[in-house]
């Protein structure tokens, strides 16, 4: 059978797809990048394997996304290598072709698609700022003594949510604290919390959006069902939560893989080598470009960062 | 008469250095510096010594002035504008002395344009015995070369991401551009022009029938030097689209059509929004009205009037069914964020045009 690999490293967290021609999931993984992608990667690819045993699935094509993208699809020998905004249009539209609006909360960033007739026709990503995202939840959980994990269920007994300064992560922080301190109940503050995402992101980059029905919410947060409740509250819609959800820049790659046609030989054993990457800093003038060599067994496969043709790093060199 | 002290210079800004250095050396027959190109080190320099919370453009300037007067340059300039630029000539002069450099400063923003004797007064500045007949003489070669420089950069922009051999485009334009950089007068303009309009539109293009078409649009510094918006038009076109931009000296400094900008603008925008976001919104409107695929909003990061045509271009947005991406930048915005907006927005605005 053949198999399309996808792959999504992101800041805090890495998953990978296999599905085959009919875009059914043969196996998938999440699990924590910890800053390293490459090793990330070779965990997540040991245990993709694993779940393929006996399957006997032909991995043909590779597709990458996140925000390590690049050099993933360099250790990988990627037939794709696309955008995680596209991706994640692409692997929801495949499982939801009417959704209008994704709503995105990831580790370190958020973004919202509009989709008209299976297009993307506007999105945006915070920038500058993670407030909002799940780093800044897990790290209030982490606070308040509770596990991210069940941060939604408390939230939902909440009969009144706590107002929380939504603006900044900052300010939020403190404004908790404070609400703490002066007698609010924790579960309050925990559905005030996911309230106060929720303010955040509509109010930064839902700015403007058109936000239609059917509206599907991925991305790590939307594993937390007090999340989603604050979503379906403050939009006044239902809001659904795929259970692959957490999986679905990873399903689309793998998708874009597969309609790319691009067949490219890949074996597992890739979690086996040695890759390495080296930073230098291009002398040739002021610009001092960061140039990133990648190395394959001591073999220089790729190479980026430069912005002219007098910092190009020549492979085979 | 030639002075032989001052070594004027004017803040790296688009391609139009060899512009102000004919004005200067022809014109006011004063040395000129054509200041480094920029590169990290420049906005590196300039955000260590400015505040903060102040526009990027005034960043890249000060760092500009800062590598030029390391260079030898000893009288800066700066022009004027309708936002905060008016007071930036004046900041920039009083951090760079009491950074200790000594210089002469000509700030346009001090000059009172309806009194022939402020305006001689000024000139000074820059050549205490410059001659108003050699002044007046430059000033339409200087014209013309801004003419030029826009005309072709139009050019460009249009056919740069189907052109076959590639960098063809980049290699002749630049070639063209050192020649500027020493230009005698105007008679040579017109025959480097001559040449490099016909090398350049001998260049073999590969344009499909269904080309993606993308409008630039935001403030008047970002969206015409490619370092502060990080060589976006180039990238853009990398994808294979044509990128389409109102915005150059051409149309503001020499044809200055700020009141039928204004009036295009007018359903949308009823008010002054100050320095160039009318015209924003404006070119906004034009290029939903010609069917263009996408626009493109580039701005520097804190920039008031460009913020204020946000909500007014969604409204253009939503009435035109238009996509339009709003970046704004800063000294620090990370690069691989908008390239992942970039690469995003093609596959948009590709699959729309499929579709």
């Amino acid at each position: 059978m053949r198999g399309y690999l996808g792959i999504d490293i992101g800041s805090i967290s890495t998953k990978g797809v296999v599905i085959d021609e009919n875009n059914n999931i043969l196996a998938s993984e999440y699990l924590w990048t910890e800053g390293d992608p490459m090793n990330a990667v070779k965990r997540l690819l040991k245990v993709l394997e694993k779940q393929l045993q006996g399957k006997d699935v032909n991995i043909v094509s590779v597709g990458t996304t996140g925000s390590a993208r690049k050099l993933i699809g360099a250790m990988t020998n990627a037939s794709v290598v696309k955008n995680e905004i596209t991706a994640h249009a692409i692997g929801t539209t495949t499982l939801h072709p009417d959704v209008r609006t994704i709503f995105e909360i990831g580790g370190q960033d958020s973004k919202i698609i509009i989709i008209d007739n299976g297009f993307v026709v506007d999105y945006a990503m915070n920038t500058l700022c993670a407030a909002g995202t799940g780093s800044f939840l897990s790290s209030q959980a982490h606070r308040l003594g509770v596990s991210v994990e069940d941060f939604g269920e408390i939230a939902l007994t909440s009969k009144s949510p706590t107002n929380i300064a939504a603006r900044c992560t900052v300010f939020a922080e403190s404004d908790l604290v404070h609400k703490a301190q002066i007698g609010h109940k924790k579960e309050d503050i925990i559905a005030g919390l996911c309230k106060a995402v929720v303010t955040n992101y509509i109010n930064n980059i839902g700015k403007g959006k058109r936000i239609q029905s059917p509206i599907v919410f991925q991305g790590g947060v939307s594993k937390n069902v007090g999340v989603k409740k604050a979503f379906e509250d403050a939009v006044g819609a239902e809001v659904l939560v795929d259970p692959n959800g957490h999986l679905m820049g990873a399903f689309g790659v793998a998708v874009l893989a597969k309609k790319s046609g691009i067949e490219k030989p890949f074996s597992f054993d890739v979690a086996d080598i040695e890759f390495k990457t080296t930073g230098f800093e291009c002398p040739k003038c002021a610009n001092h470009c960061e140039i990133i060599c990648v190395f394959k067994d001591d073999v220089l496969i790729d190479s980026w960062g430069n912005k002219c043709d007098n910092g190009a790093v020549k492979i085979g060199q | 008469m030639i002075n032989n002290e001052n070594i004027a210079c004017f803040p790296q800004w688009a391609n139009y250095a060899c512009a102000f250095k004919y004005i200067c050396e022809k014109g006011f027959e004063t040395k000129y510096i054509i200041p480094p190109p920029i590169t990290k080190k420049t906005i590196e320099l300039g955000s260590k010594y400015s505040p903060d919370y102040v526009c990027a453009p005034f960043k890249y300037c000060l760092g500009c002035y800062i590598e030029a007067l390391e260079q030898g340059a000893n009288c800066l300039m700066q022009i004027y504008g309708g936002c905060r630029l008016n007071y930036y000539g004046e900041l920039a002069e009083v951090i760079l002395k009491d950074m200790g450099y000594q210089f002469k400063f000509f700030n346009m923003a001090d000059i009172n344009f309806k009194s022939i004797k402020s305006i001689v007064e000024h000139f000074k500045i820059i050549n205490p015995n410059f001659s108003l007949v050699k002044v007046a003489k430059s000033i339409p070669v200087m014209m013309n070369i801004i003419k030029t420089i826009d005309k072709f950069e139009d050019y460009i922009r249009l056919n740069v991401g189907f052109e076959v051999n590639e960098g063809e485009f980049e290699k002749t334009y630049n070639e063209f551009l050192q020649k500027l950089n020493n230009l005698k007068n105007g008679k040579q303009l017109k025959q480097l022009k001559k040449i490099y309009w016909k090398k350049l539109t001998n260049i073999k293009v590969n344009k499909p029938s269904k080309i993606i078409k993308v409008g630039m649009i935001g403030d008047y510094y970002t969206v015409q030097e490619p370092f502060s918006n990080y060589f976006m038009e180039k990238e853009l076109a990398k994808f294979g689209m044509e990128i389409h931009r109102y915005m150059n000296l051409t149309n503001t400094l020499i044809h200055n059509k700020g009141k039928e900008r204004k009036n295009v603008a007018k359903k949308y925008a009823k008010y002054n929004l100050g320095a160039t976001a009318n015209f924003t919104v404006a070119e906004a409107i034009d290029f939903a009205k010609n069917k263009f695929d996408g626009i493109i909003q580039v701005k520097s990061f804190g920039c008031t009037p460009e913020i204020d045509a946000m909500p007014i271009l969604q409204n253009v947005s939503k009435d035109f069914n238009i996509p339009i991406l709003h970046f704004s930048f800063d000294s620090q915005t990370s690069e691989t964020g908008v390239k992942t907006r970039l690469e995003a927005f093609y596959d948009m605005v590709e699959a729309r045009n499929k579709g």
